[in-house]
Formats: C-alpha cells, sequence, structure tokens
C-alpha cells in the first residue's frame, strides 16, 4: 500500500459520539407511539360501529311490561309514522324520518349543486383572477359559518322574507326552509372541490378543442366538464353526505316532532338527526324505548353516511383521470 | 351561445355571494342592538334582556383549548407516520380510507361514541362516580374525594364536563388535522428529505429537524381551520349532554358547561322576538371570534412561511 | 471473466464498524483477487465498493444485471450511459437511498471495505455516514449557512461550540466556498446562488467525514461556471476521498475522471480508466457511445 494522504477530518477529535444505542430505542419508541396513535383512528371508527350495533341490538330486544318486544324490526322499517312521543302506543316507522332527511337533502341538492357547479365553473373558466380571488374567499367565509347560523337564517330571514311572501302555507318551520339554508351551507363545498377538479383539467385539453374551432362554451361542455366528472360528482356527493349529516339546522328549521311520508316542501319534517337532538334535549327519560331509538337512528343515518363516501372514494378512485 | 353560459355562470356566483351577503346583513340588522359590555359579561337569563353570554364564551374557549391541545398533537402524529413511516401496504391504505370516511361521519354521531366512552365510561350513569379527586399542589397531595371547587379537581367518569366536550370536539376535528397536516407534509419536496437521510439522519430526525420544521405553517393553518370547526360544533356537544343554561363559567376540567353555538341553538329556538335579536348578537360575537382566528391563520400562513426551494 | 466465490462478499456479519476517522489504515481488501469485468482497474488498486453478480429491481422491472464492478480508493469514477441504463439507481444502491423506493430490491454482493451493504441487519443510518451523497439539484435545507453545514455532524456527535466553528469553517474550506460565505454564515442557504449552493451540498456531505461521495449528476442543474469550478473542487478532493460520479456528459467524465464505466441497458458494457476507455475502447458499443453515435 502506498502512503496516500488520510482524509482530513471535520470533527473534531475531542467530540464525543452520540449514544447510538440510546438514539435507537428512541426512535424505535417513536415508531411505535406513532403507530398507536395511527391506529386510534381505526378504534374510532370500530368503536362507533360497535356502540352503535349494540345499543341498537338493546332497542329491538326491549321487552315491555308483558313481555312482548317493543319494537320488532319490521316495525321500525315498515311502519309509515314516526311519533315515539304523541301516538299512542308510539310509532317508531324510520322510513319516515328518512323521508324527512331525504326531503331536505333533495331541496338542498336541488338549490345547491347545479349552483355550485355552475359557480365553479365561473370561477375556473371566466373570472378574471381578482374577482375569482375575492369570490373565493367570500365562499370560504360562507364555509366557515357555523351551522347553527344558518338554521337561525332560516327562521329569521327565508321563512319570512323569501317562503312567506311566496305562499301562506309555510309556517315558521318548513321541509322548504330547512332545505335551502342547508343548500346554502353545502354550496361551498360544491363550487370549491368542483373547481379544483375543472382547473385540474389540462390547459392542453382546452386548447385542443378551441384550435378545431369549438367556442368556449363548447369547449366547457364538452371537454371540460366531463373531463373533470369525477371530480365533480364525487364533490357531488360529499356536499349530499354533509347534508344527510346535517343537524343544528334542520334542528331549528325543520320543525316537527312527528315526522311521516310526506314529500311536500311546505309540510314540518322531523329528520334522523333532528330526532336525536330532540332525544337527548331530554324530551325523552334515559333508558327508554324513546330514547334507545336514537341509537337504531343514528346507525340508519351511519349506514346512510358510510355507503355515501364509500361510493365517493370509489368513483374518485376508479374513474379518476390522471393527467401527467 | 357562449355568452348564455358566461351570464348563467356568473349569476350563479352572484346568488352564492348574495345569499352570504343576505346572511351577514340578517344578522347584523338583528343583532348590533342588543351587543354590548354588559351582554358579553352577563350570564344567561329567562328574561332576553337581561341575558348574557358569559358563560357561553367562557366554555367555547376552555373546550376548543382543550380539543386544540388534544387534536393537534394527534392529527401531525399519525399524518408523520402515514406519511414518513408507513410503508405502502394494505394496511396503510385501509387506514387512509377509514380518515376520509371519519371525515364523512356525522358529528352528532360522534357524540353518541363520546357519550358512552369518556362521560360515562362504558356503563356509568350520569352522577355516579366512583373515583375522584383532586390535586392540593401547595403539600403535593391528592385528596380523595375529590373537591369539586379545585381548579385540579377530576372524576372518572368525566360526566359531561369540559374535558368530555374538549375530547368530543377532538373526535370530531381529527380527521381534518389528520389530512391537513398530511397535504402539508406531502408538499414538502423530496429532495430536503433525502439530504437529510443522505447524511445518516434516523427517519425521525429526517421527521423532526426537517420535514417538521418545513410543514409547520402550512400545519399550523391547518390547525387553526380545524379549531374554527370545532368553534362552530354544537351538535355533538348536545349529545354528551352539555347544558343549555349555565350560570357560572368554568372552574376545572369536570365543570358543566355550555358553548355559543348551544347558546345561539337555544335563543334562536324560542318563539319570541327578543331572543331572536340576542342569538343574532352571540352570533356577531361567534363571527368575530372566528374571524380573528382566521386573521391569525393568514398571518402565520404569511410570516412564517420560508421559501422551501429557490 | 471468474465469477469471486460468494463467500468472500456476501455473507459478511452486517455491522459496520463504528465511525472510522481513519479507514485507509485498516480494513483488509477481500475482494481484490476478482478483478472482476472486461478491463482490471489499476489491480495493485484497493477496491472501496466492491460489486459482484449485483441485479436489481424495481417492482418487476429488472434495471441492472449481473454487475461486478470495483471502485478504486481515493480515485474518481464515472458511471456514463444513456438515460434508463441504471446508472442512477447503482449509485443510490451504494448508500441505500433505494429504501425509501416502494419495490425496490438488489441481490448478488455490494460491499464497502469488504462488508456486506445488503442485508437486512445493515445499519443504514450508519452507511450513509460513511458514504456521503450528492444530488442533481442543490437541496440546502431551508436553514441557515452554518446550520446546513453543521447538520450532519450534529446528528452523529456532541459537538462543543468551538468545535462547531471550526468543522464549518474547515468543510467550506474544503469545498472552495469559505471565501464567499465567510462573513454570512448566519444568512439562509437559499439565499447562495446555485453553484455555491452545490458546493454548499458538498461541503455539508464532507462534514461527517465520508469515505466516499456519491454525486449524481451534480452539474446537470447548473451554468457552465459553476460546473467549472465544482469540477475543479472534485479533482482537488480525489486525494482524499473515493468519489463516484453519475454524469451525462462525456467531456466532463473525460475531464474529471480517473476510471469510467459505461453501462447500457442495465448491463455494465466497459469498465477501465477514463483515458483508455474514451480513446480506445473494447466495446463497440462503448466506441459508438463516447463517439457521440447514439445515448
Amino acid at each position: 500500500m502506498t502512503s496516500l494522504p488520510a482524509s482530513p477530518t471535520f470533527i473534531s477529535p475531542r467530540a464525543r459520539p452520540a449514544r447510538l444505542r440510546l438514539r435507537a430505542g428512541i426512535e424505535r419508541l417513536i415508531e411505535g407511539a406513532l403507530f398507536l396513535l395511527t391506529l386510534l383512528s381505526i378504534a374510532t371508527t370500530v368503536g362507533i360501529i360497535v356502540i352503535l350495533v349494540r345499543e341498537t341490538w338493546g332497542f329491538f330486544t326491549m321487552r315491555g311490561a308483558d313481555g312482548q318486544i317493543l319494537v320488532p324490526i319490521s316495525d321500525f322499517l315498515g311502519d309509515s309514522l314516526w311519533s315515539p312521543l304523541l301516538s299512542d302506543p308510539p310509532r317508531f316507522g324510520v322510513t319516515s324520518l328518512v323521508c324527512g332527511t331525504l326531503l331536505v337533502t333533495a331541496i338542498a341538492a336541488v338549490f345547491a349543486l347545479p349552483l355550485g357547479l355552475l359557480t365553479a365553473v365561473y370561477l375556473s373558466e371566466y373570472a378574471p383572477p381578482r374577482v375569482r380571488g375575492v369570490v373565493k374567499s367570500l365562499l370560504e367565509i360562507l364555509a366557515g359559518i357555523p351551522t347553527v347560523v344558518y338554521g337561525f337564517f332560516a327562521l329569521t330571514f327565508i321563512t319570512p322574507n323569501l317562503l312567506q311572501p311566496i305562499s301562506s302555507s309555510f309556517g315558521t318551520h318548513s321541509a322548504m326552509s330547512a332545505g335551502i339554508a342547508v343548500g346554502i351551507m353545502i354550496l361551498p363545498i360544491v363550487s370549491s372541490l368542483a373547481e379544483d377538479a375543472l382547473r385540474a383539467v389540462p390547459q392542453s385539453l382546452r386548447d385542443g378543442s378551441l384550435a378545431l374551432g369549438s367556442t368556449k362554451a363548447e369547449t366547457i361542455l364538452r371537454v371540460v366538464i366531463p373531463a373533470a366528472l369525477s371530480g365533480i360528482v364525487a364533490s357531488f356527493l360529499l356536499a349530499i353526505t354533509r347534508a344527510i349529516g346535517e343537524t343544528m339546522i334542520v334542528a331549528l328549521a325543520a320543525g316537527g316532532s312527528v315526522a311521516q311520508l310526506t314529500l311536500n316542501p311546505s309540510a314540518q319534517v322531523q329528520t334522523m338527526t333532528a330526532w336525536m337532538v330532540q332525544v337527548f334535549l331530554g324530551d325523552a327519560p334515559a333508558g327508554g324505548i324513546e330514547y334507545q331509538s336514537s341509537y337504531a337512528v343514528a346507525f340508519t343515518l351511519f349506514a346512510f353516511t358510510f355507503v355515501m363516501t364509500w361510493v365517493g372514494a370509489l368513483i374518485l378512485r376508479r374513474y379518476r383521470e390522471v393527467y401527467e | 351561445m357562449s355568452h348564455v353560459v358566461l351570464v348563467t355562470c356568473a349569476l350563479a356566483a352572484c346568488i352564492a355571494v348574495a345569499a352570504l351577503a343576505a346572511l351577514l346583513l340578517t344578522i347584523a340588522i338583528e343583532g348590533s342592538g342588543s351587543l354590548s359590555w354588559k351582554f358579553l359579561t352577563s350570564f344567561a337569563s329567562r328574561k332576553a334582556a337581561s341575558a348574557g353570554i358569559l358563560a357561553p364564551l367562557a366554555g367555547s374557549v376552555w373546550v376548543c383549548a382543550i380539543c386544540a391541545l388534544v387534536a393537534i398533537p394527534m392529527g401531525i402524529g399519525t399524518a408523520l407516520y402515514l406519511e414518513e413511516y408507513a410503508k405502502k401496504s394494505r394496511l396503510q391504505g385501509i387506514i387512509q380510507l377509514n380518515i376520509s370516511n371519519l371525515a364523512g361521519v356525522p358529528s352528532i354521531v360522534y357524540g353518541l361514541l363520546a357519550l358512552a366512552v369518556f362521560v360515562r365510561f362504558l356503563g356509568f350513569r350520569a352522577g355516579e362516580s366512583p373515583l375522584s379527586f383532586s390535586v392540593d399542589w401547595s403539600s403535593l397531595r391528592i385528596v380523595a374525594p375529590g373537591d369539586p371547587d379545585s381548579l385540579w379537581f377530576i372524576q372518572v367518569p368525566f360526566g359531561p364536563g369540559v374535558l368530555a366536550g374538549g375530547l368530543t370536539l377532538a373526535l370530531v376535528v381529527l380527521p381534518i388535522m389528520i389530512t391537513a397536516s398530511q397535504e402539508a407534509l406531502r408538499a414538502v419536496p423530496r429532495s430536503l428529505r433525502q439530504a437529510a437521510q443522505a447524511l445518516g439522519s434516523t427517519p425521525w430526525q429526517v421527521a423532526w429537524r426537517v420535514t417538521l420544521p418545513a410543514a409547520l405553517p402550512t400545519m399550523m393553518t391547518g390547525a387553526i381551520l380545524s379549531v374554527s370547526r370545532a368553534l362552530g360544533e354544537a351538535a355533538p356537544l348536545l349529545v354528551i349532554g352539555g347544558f343549555l343554561m349555565v350560570l357560572q363559567t368554568p372552574s376545572n376540567l369536570m365543570s358543566d358547561f355550555t358553548v355559543l353555538p348551544m347558546q345561539i341553538y337555544n335563543w334562536s329556538g324560542r318563539p319570541q322576538e327578543e331572543f331572536h335579536r340576542i342569538a343574532a348578537a352571540a352570533i356577531i360575537v361567534q363571527l368575530a371570534v372566528l374571524v380573528t382566528f382566521n386573521a391569525l391563520a393568514i398571518f402565520v400562513r404569511q410570516s412564517f412561511q420560508k421559501p422551501l426551494q429557490s | 471473466m471468474n465469477p469471486p466465490p460468494e463467500s468472500t462478499t456476501m455473507t459478511q456479519p452486517a455491522d459496520l464498524p463504528a465511525p472510522q476517522r481513519h479507514p485507509s489504515t485498516e480494513v483488509p481488501h477481500t475482494a481484490s483477487a476478482a478483478a472482476g469485468t472486461s478491463r482490471p482497474s489499476t489491480p495493485t488498486q484497493r477496491a472501496t465498493v466492491a460489486m459482484r453478480r449485483f441485479n436489481a429491481w424495481y417492482g418487476e422491472h429488472q434495471v441492472l444485471q449481473s454487475i461486478d464492478l470495483d471502485i478504486p480508493e481515493h480515485q474518481v469514477c464515472a458511471f456514463i450511459g444513456p438515460s434508463g441504463c441504471g446508472k442512477s439507481t447503482l449509485l443510490r444502491w451504494v448508500n441505500r437511498m433505494n429504501d425509501s423506493i416502494a419495490g425496490a430490491r438488489a441481490e448478488g454482493s455490494l460491499a464497502l471495505h469488504g462488508s456486506d451493504l445488503l442485508g437486512r441487519g445493515v445499519d443504514v443510518v450508519a452507511l450513509r455516514r460513511r458514504v456521503g451523497m450528492v444530488f442533481q439539484k442543490p437541496n440546502p435545507f431551508p436553514k441557515s449557512i452554518r446550520e446546513n453545514v453543521a447538520f450532519g455532524a450534529r446528528l452523529h456527535y456532541r459537538l462543543t461550540r468551538a468545535d462547531l466553528d471550526e468543522l464549518v469553517e474547515k468543510a467550506l474550506r474544503a469545498a472552495a466556498l469559505w471565501d464567499e460565505v465567510k462573513d454570512r454564515l448566519g444568512s439562509p442557504a437559499l439565499g447562495l446562488s446555485g453553484g455555491q449552493q452545490q458546493r454548499l451540498c458538498i461541503a455539508r456531505a464532507l462534514a461527517v467525514d465520508p469515505e466516499v461521495l456519491l454525486m449524481d449528476e451534480p452539474c446537470s442543474a447548473l451554468d457552465p461556471r459553476s460546473t467549472a469550478s465544482i469540477e475543479s473542487l472534485i479533482r482537488q478532493l480525489r486525494s482524499n476521498y473515493t468519489i463516484v460520479i453519475v454524469t451525462h456528459n462525456m467531456q466532463q467524465a473525460s475531464r474529471i475522471s480517473d476510471s469510467t464505466a459505461f453501462f447500457y441497458e442495465g448491463k455494465l458494457v466497459e469498465n477501465g480508466p477514463t483515458d483508455v476507455l474514451f480513446t480506445s475502447p473494447a466495446q463497440k458499443q462503448t466506441e459508438d457511445y463516447v463517439s457521440g453515435r447514439f445515448g
């Protein structure tokens, strides 16, 4: 071996090396702790499902003084009236609660989905940058407003100023009033997510269409929107999920303590979430069948939103166009 | 044709903005008259004229502080694991899907989970608490049963106090916090991680010295948005048994509480016009708090964001 | 070509010795008997990094096939070849940077001073302390110049303030950057020019006392003047470090390297002293490539 010069050393010979073994231990400890934290999110889901299933089971197996099961599943699913507090015997037809929820959601969707999409198209395709910035931050404000405020808005503005002048059939509470308020609440969700989807469409696609002699409107309708469709549909589904689970607006504005199968927008309706609020605010004594029913309702609600989220994730995953 | 599309779209945007304007105007007109120092410093009352929002204001502060202390570190920790440690595996895919599912669960359902876990510890009824103690720091002793007036009073199960409320809201916003932190971590250039790795950093050293500092401003924005969301939640707190009429500010983690959105709900739901006016005044306060928070988010983002790559 | 007995390189226990200050004075050379490829580099030279029948995959796709290569100590070895030939992948296996890429795996033998680098038990953190890396694009941390240089040393040692200052100065001098930045050590590294940033990254890598320096196209993002300064720096560093540099630029390879390895489609086509490989290559493919006929 020739006498090659030794490597220059930068680290002072006085330096003490780090405690490597200790460090390896700490390293493992941290990774383990972070992993446990991550598992907590799974535990949350499992916890929700376990509690809902256990308490729902308790509801369906609850027996009255005569030893009869109080609410068989067939009544729960088959009865068309939900009236646990006012009817004798109490009636537990969840279909009518679901109907109330879907009626409010449908009104909100009819209002918010097209409006949200059109707003998104305007922001993404037409708006000059400054206008876009302003409108986007206004929509962000809208998204940040607590839902209970929309409930207040429904009672003090939508009902007296928009609905009652149109028809005298609208009382203080109605599906329509709650539906419009929910619609305003989900509008920024649709517009912001749909805008993201539209902006993700590469400029080259627009250029290609324009170069073939299409107008801007044709390009948007035939090229841009179809290309962004999966993102747009996912935004719709997310907004609908939020509408189904919305609580404070319907608790304030939708009204009724009785739910029935109705599609009349001026009727008072009871929704799944509003019933739960009513129970937990103390209208039903703890431990009774009415109290227990809120868990069966929550289970139904959870099933609805779970399926919706799942479908949304599936659509995004399966149909997402990837542009590189 | 082209103009029709443009006009329709612009009109839609106008309607959205008009809805916001109508909402803010309604609240301002209804509420501004009732806003006063006395309103901020009085407790609730059966008479609208003498009612105030001291209790819900203090309750919101307590509950959201607990929520922030729990949800922010947990959200960042989970995001760190998923982005920096987890290998692309089935488990990781499941966890990711699970988090997006949790974000879609209605907040009221979290209330049911929290009621069972935090308030009742899976079985106890309200009012039963087999274990209670308080810490006396002056003599460094644990006193059992605890003194409910002490600041360091704990009982198990927690009951519907501010601790249970804060933990409930932490459950609600955790998925949001995780997702926001993940996005912040993903925005850190890979080249920085590689540089740290190539110098012989352990995974935690990479995360602690390089990735986290770079992602922190964005993460804080996400944190503030999460806490804003918590500030506006009422439904899960109604479920765990938060009170609508509270005549004191919280004195410890077990204290009864109410929050602004619950108070707003309570007053809005009454038929009398004068309660609507104080509800609107409470909304103005709530929105003012939220605006302050969001201004803070913008400030954090702008003052701490360093360029990551020139 | 005679493949060496597997045992000499593969089955060494995976413990890397604790950081050595002067590795050149110890560590017996195990792989020199196996003068591997088409043309052995100066046989008297000790191999720092030795590869035997080295194969690497990304998922199902095999990117490197049966590589036999010795990288001699205290020389500059250039990896050349067209894009996608696997030269960067090979480089990134030497300090195991491929570990963070899902689906990346390797077989065969890859050894540093005789100790295996591929086994499960290899402490990659300790390995990367001995094998530094400089990347294609300068990637200083968004911290001060001083913090950047001190980063690695701080990971591995508990240093006093004075030692740290000395280390920063020496490393910046070694990277020929000291005179330009000595008055602003506390200012952000991202304020430096591209060439300065890259020299800072070299200083940062040197500051942990590595034995080997891997450079993945270190000049490809730089202007000609910065490139020239990096090249002259590499020539100076050669006396103290074993340097492996991946480059697209054949002039660069011929200017700065002692030996050159030409890769094509995942295979090592030819390896030898740079002047020989560029003037009278043994393989037709090499000749075509170095004369610019393809790639």
